[in-house]
């Protein structure tokens, strides 16, 4: 499929931009040990967002794969995981802050490093969030792509190391108008000393149809059928 | 073996400034002070009390499910658990929990969302985000809207996750007359819903009130 559109977001980065329903985009891990953190809002109504609770719930799962798709509060789904060479992906471990950032990594400042500084999740979100009109009180729990926290019978949640290898992908098809935010910033559970700089490839091309007979997302459950049929309908509606 | 961290209170109902008893689905908001006591009891046991805060000083910081649970680095909260809002201000801590463990991850129903995981007819049912959005309608603070409804506590909410990834909801862990308590550290409102889910067995297909308590100290 020819890109429309190819960027690398460089460790410690961001990005955001809308992209129009019906888009596949590809994000690569250009070394080991990536975390991209999204946040996902309905560029025609922002306060329609990704729901980490509907998502999982919906789906009876803690982590999203392939198959799985990103679910709206308003119970239809943004975007579909149609690929994904990792097969865990981390819904529940959020972002980091300065505050975490500098105990972890060490205190950086423009003033001595320039843009070698250690950027934090929590700041870059903020930037993008105010750029289109919203702020932190929109901030909510992210999605981590590339990266593994599971949780053990007592709840205590645990970051799997070497989860990502150089050259994983993972695949969205945009199911409504997307207003994406992206900061490529080290997962809040990774227990790595050094600050991971991890370059990530965003790709964005034209998605195939979606094949109502064997589509992995929307025939995955029925509850991501139903998701779906809330989506058709409003594309119906709008026109 | 599942941990249930369970701790009694001192604090006796007579000594309470504030007591009300909340009906099934029925919700409620409240102003806590710095220093004051919040008990919520589930009075007849397997109810979930769907509960947000936010800083009253600062109302677009809201309670945040990930920087609680990345805090302490574990999903279910209990006594002992501070609550942070996204910022990550200190809003709560917990100091008492007869329970012994409450969900993070399960969130509020809708009727949205309960189209898509029962069925389409659903939509009309009584559901935890329209609670929250009457009672915002309905207070005198017009600062909060629907982009403020961030994930929620399900206090008495048994939501087991799996090392394998899986998530389910169970059957409850609360029990009748079990409690938590926690302590404000700022000023904070609260808002509740006590859940009218009929479709699961988050309250064992039969909503029951909980009541709420407030001491000064």
């Amino acid at each position: 499929m020819t890109a429309l559109w190819r960027s690398t977001i460089a460790g410690g980065g961001k990005w955001s931009g809308t992209v129009g329903r019906g888009k596949r985009i590809t994000f690569t891990a250009l070394e080991d040990g990536a975390n991209l953190s999204l946040l996902m809002y309905h560029a025609h109504d922002p306060s329609e967002r990704y729901n980490m609770p509907d998502t999982l719930k919906a789906q009876h799962t803690s982590h999203l794969t392939t198959g799985n798709v990103l679910m709206s509060d308003n119970g239809r789904v943004l975007a579909s995981i149609v690929q994904d060479s990792t097969g865990w992906n981390d819904p529940i471990g959020g972002y980091t802050t300065k505050e975490q950032t500098d105990r972890k990594y060490g205190v950086t400042t423009y003033q001595e490093k320039r843009n070698e500084r250690y950027r934090n999740g929590r700041d870059n979100f903020s930037v993008e969030l105010v750029r289109s009109g919203l702020s932190v009180r929109d901030l909510m729990p992210p999605l981590n792509l590339f990266a593994k926290v599971y949780c053990d019978e007592n709840g205590r949640m645990h970051h799997v190391p070497g989860h990502c290898k150089k050259g994983d992908a993972v695949s969205l098809r945009t199911e409504l108008d997307l207003l994406l935010i992206v900061s490529n910033t080290p997962n809040p559970f990774d227990k790595r000393t050094g600050y991971p700089s991890v370059p990530v490839q965003i790709e964005v091309s034209a998605a195939e149809p979606v094949s109502l007979s064997d589509d992995a997302c929307v025939n995955h459950c029925s509850e991501n059928r139903r998701a779906f049929e809330n989506t058709w309908a409003y594309h119906a509606l709008r026109g | 073996m599942t941990v249930f961290n369970r701790v009694e209170s001192h604090r006796k109902a007579e000594d309470a400034v504030y007591d009300k008893t909340i009906l099934a689905g029925d919700g409620w908001i409240h102003e806590l002070k710095p220093g004051q006591v919040l008990r919520i009891v589930d009075l007849e046991g397997n109810q979930a009390a769907d509960t947000l805060f936010y800083d009253a000083d600062n109302p677009e910081d809201h309670y945040s499910a990930i920087a609680t649970i990345a805090r302490q680095e574990n999903i279910y909260l209990t006594a002992g658990t501070t609550l942070l809002t996204e910022s990550g201000k200190e809003l709560l801590t917990i100091v008492a929990d007869t329970c012994g463990r409450h969900d993070t991850l399960g969130g509020a129903c809708s009727a949205q969302s309960n189209t898509v995981r029962y069925a389409h007819d659903k939509l009309h049912m009584h559901n935890c985000r329209d609670t929250f959005m009457l009672q915002l309608a309905q207070s005198d603070d017009e600062r909060y809207l629907k982009r403020d409804l961030a994930p929620n506590i399900n206090f008495f909410m048994n939501v087991p996750v799996t090392p394998e990834g899986g998530l389910t909801f169970e059957d409850g862990v609360s029990s009748p007359g079990a409690y938590v308590e926690m302590t404000a550290h700022i000023r904070t409102i609260v808002l509740i819903s006590n859940c009218p889910q009929l479709n699961n067995p988050c309250n064992a297909y039969n909503p029951t009130p909980v009541r709420v308590l407030i001491w000064n100290e």
